[in-house]
């Protein structure tokens, strides 16, 4: 330890008030060299604890005045740690109070880790009261004490890291905690998109279930499996049908005795969103209203009865499709039209809606999307519906969107997206590789005049069946956004976000 | 009534050849409204509106549409709960003056905001008359800045005739160009200054025609193209292509109303996508395109 401590003391106090001047900024390097402290200083604890007072008296009077973090500089000066990582660390507090318990690295096994904490915030308070040095800790300001700062390090969702294990372990065990099964991946992934989950639609969520189980409401159990079935499939059939599910879970629950039903409510919910999360990742439309409810739970006053309080909730409550009502209502006023049913495999959901439009007398042309480039020079508009509208303008879609919207614009045909602003989220995505969804790969099998092609792909080693979801259009290629608020460019969307944050 | 408007809207153009057609409108209307013997806020508002539809059957340019409903929605953007109707005229009627005093200081603001975009010994290109791009450029050279600049004749009214001897009578040396050779002088130009009629949601812009051509060619050169407008021009329309321009915009007044089949006249005015359009000068000011959005949002919402 004097090795480390002593010689450097003085020099390092200098660089430390540059940086202190300097700013509390901290890049991804320097958050990764704390971490890195964190440890070799839990090792150096272990390994010097026999080292006496004397030691830590030594170091003490040069570093002692400074916040916690200093020492930790001080430690690995040697190792050319470059001086803005050290003082204005918005490290997360428990990181140095945890790691440098004393202001010199070895351990005072004597003091508890509350009483240093007091010792040093105590010390704190008198630099911040002292304001200008007349005392040794010479013209170093001490800022803001560091429970203040925000940690900066933001966390990825967990599913987007499946092929990090601990990311695994964590999301197991809280599942573990809530009773609900963990649904294991399926097949051979694509390397690039080997970060994501991949189920296969032949084994359901719902056969790992115990058959008594409490903790899963039945209307929840048979969302999940039609979600999980591709029963309930469309970004606004799902919402609808999750609104349905959590309007009987409301009327069918009782606030257990000592429990307010704004909080109970609340927990009560999580389970059945993490099971819902399981049997299919949850949309962004899904995301919202799921916030919406638990606003709205969370706004009940606690004297509210809870009859009234249901009630309240489910008139709440009460309050792609989209395309295909725009095109039937613009049928109605007698336009003129025709359309053109872009469809792709291996979900072919274009079948539906062309029966739809042709029931109502629309003609239309069904296509598949390989037959693009080839009709379109005989197309004036492209309409298309959204699964989400991203905070950077970027529309997420069905896979294929961005496809049609590129042939689109070298067509110079304008694009039209129809997007009701429920789905506008604050996400920022700018490809569709981070965040998507993989569908069962068994769905690419396709069984013609008796043969299966692709049967026995599991036993090709070398060979990955990759069934995207969803992708991710860029503003450029999108002309207008037609929403419930209005014609808006696809730039506009944060001005949409803030003035409805500003109405809610 | 509608005579009386009428003439009163010539004259102050006449008075003031160099105020702004919106302007002079909004002036009428600010006067309509201090005559108007309505006995309901709601008989006001209709009437306000029927003033604005006969203003733009005399000129139909879209400033003057926009102008009209920008005044209305600011004169009652105020709490009209007084109980006495003339209370409520006169609230009305001070911020009439309010929103005309704004307006009219925003070529000015225009102006201060462009003339630094223009470096010494700058080439600059225009299109047809524009007061607004008169108003930077004899900011610029007030300024001391020299520059030189070339300006379309601008068919089929050779408007850019005007521009020149204008310019020719600040000394700035200026060359009139045939609407054709735009591809060919782009080369030596630096940059491309237009003004504009209407400025629409999506960011893009409708002026006189050819300022779409000017905008394609000076992205196949790379060259900045810049927009100078008022914020009163922003209007609420959201063309994809040249034929989503309603035709009351296209053509002038008098043809609207005397010829039958429109496909035989030749538009006076062209839509530019935003996409070509380097920057906005407003009196809100300098915008991107996608800013203009926000900008709207903000003024009619």
């Amino acid at each position: 330890m004097a090795d480390c401590g002593e010689p450097d003391g003085p020099g390092n106090k200098d660089d430390i008030t540059r940086s202190k001047n300097e700013g509390k900024e901290l890049t991804k390097e320097e958050k990764q060299r704390l971490r890195k402290q964190k440890k070799h200083q839990k090792k150096q604890k272990e390994r010097k604890n026999e080292k006496g007072p004397s030691e830590t008296e030594k170091d003490k009077t040069p570093v002692s005045l400074l916040p916690p973090p200093q020492p930790v500089a001080t430690q690995k000066a040697p190792s050319a740690l470059p001086a803005p990582a050290s003082a204005p660390i918005p490290v997360p507090a428990s990181a140095p109070f945890h790691s440098s318990p004393a202001p010199s690295p070895a351990d005072k096994p004597a003091k508890s880790k509350a009483e240093l904490k007091a010792e040093r915030r105590a010390r704190q308070e008198t630099d911040r009261a002292a304001k200008q040095p007349g005392s040794s800790s010479s013209g170093i300001k001490t800022k803001v004490p560091l429970s203040e700062l925000n940690p900066v390090v933001k966390r990825l969702p967990e599913h987007v890291q499946v092929d990090d294990p601990a990311v695994v372990k964590r999301l197991a065990k809280k599942l573990e905690r809530q009773q609900i099964p963990l649904r294991s991946d399926y097949g051979y992934k694509v390397s690039l998109f080997s970060h994501l989950h991949q189920y296969s639609r032949k084994a359901p969520l719902t056969q790992l279930l115990s058959i008594p189980s409490t903790v899963i409401h039945p209307s929840i159990v048979r969302l999940g499996l039609q979600y999980s079935q591709g029963i309930v499939a469309g970004s606004n059939a799902r919402s609808v049908a999750l609104l349905h599910a959590f309007k009987q879970v409301i009327r069918d629950y009782t606030t257990p005795p000592n429990e307010e039903l704004s909080r109970d409510l609340v927990n009560k919910l999580k389970p059945y969103i993490s099971f819902l999360n399981q049997c299919r990742p949850l949309s962004a439309s899904m995301g919202n209203a799921i916030k919406y409810i638990k606003k709205e739970i969370s706004n009940i006053p606690s004297q509210c009865k809870e009859e009234e309080a249901k009630t309240k909730l489910l008139t709440c409550i009460d309050r792609s499709s989209l395309v295909n009502n725009i095109l039937c209502e613009a049928f109605e006023k007698s336009r003129k039209f025709r359309v053109i049913v872009v469809d792709s495999r291996p979900r072919l959901e274009g079948r539906e809606a062309l029966r739809r439009l042709v029931q109502r007398g629309i003609s239309c042309t069904y296509v598949l999307i390989s037959a693009l480039s080839y009709i379109l020079p005989e197309v004036s508009k492209v309409f298309l519906g959204a699964h989400a509208l991203l905070a950077n303008g970027y529309v997420m879609s069905r896979v294929g969107t961005s496809q049609i919207a590129l042939v689109a614009r070298t067509y110079n045909v304008p694009v039209l997206v129809c997007c009701e602003t429920y789905k506008f989220c604050e996400r920022v995505q700018t490809d569709s590789f981070v965040s998507n969804e993989l569908d069962d790969p068994d769905d690419l099998m396709v069984t013609r005049k008796g043969k299966t092609q692709l049967e026995n792909w599991q036993d090709v080693s070398s060979l990955g069946l990759l069934n995207l979801v969803y992708d991710v259009t860029p503003p450029d290629f999108v002309d207008l956004v037609i929403t419930d608020l209005g014609m808006i460019p696809c730039t506009s969307v944060p001005v949409v976000l803030r003035v409805k944050n500003l109405d809610q | 009534m509608e005579e009386c408007l009428v003439e009163y809207f010539r004259t102050q153009m006449r008075t003031d050849p160099d105020m702004a057609s919106a302007v002079a409108a909004i002036r009428t209307l600010l006067e309509f409204l201090r005559r108007d013997k309505g006995e309901t806020i709601l008989g006001l508002r209709e009437s306000l509106k029927w003033a604005t539809d006969c203003l733009t059957e005399v000129d139909s340019s879209v400033a003057v549409s926009s102008g009209g409903e920008l005044f209305l929605r600011f004169i009652s953007l105020t709490s009209l709960e007084h109980q006495d109707l003339s209370r409520c005229k006169k609230v009305m009627e001070e911020r009439g003056e309010l929103f005309l005093e704004k307006i009219s200081l925003s070529r000015t603001k225009v102006a201060k905001l462009c003339h630094t975009f223009i470096k010494d010994g700058a080439k600059i290109l225009t299109h047809s008359s524009s007061r607004v791009v008169l108003r930077v450029l004899e900011k610029a050279a007030a300024e001391k800045k020299r520059f030189t600049v070339y300006v379309t004749e601008s068919q089929p009214d050779t408007a850019g005739k005007q521009m020149a001897d204008a310019l020719r009578r600040l000394n700035v040396p200026v060359t009139v160009v045939l609407d054709a050779a735009v591809g060919y002088v782009l080369e030596k130009v630096d940059l491309v200054i237009v003004g504009a009629e209407g400025v629409v949601e999506s960011g893009g812009i409708i002026n006189k025609i050819g300022t779409y051509q000017m905008a394609v060619c000076s992205k196949a050169h790379n060259k900045p193209f810049y927009v100078v407008a008022e914020s009163f021009k922003f209007v609420r329309l959201y063309p994809l292509n040249q034929q989503d321009v309603p035709d009351r915009f296209k053509y002038k007044a008098d043809t609207l109303r005397t010829v039958s089949d429109l496909s035989d006249e030749h538009p006076m005015i062209d839509y530019t996508p935003p996409s070509l359009i380097t920057l906005l000068f407003t009196d809100l000011g300098v915008l991107t395109p996608s800013a203009v959005s926000d900008e709207l949002i903000k003024l009619y919402l």
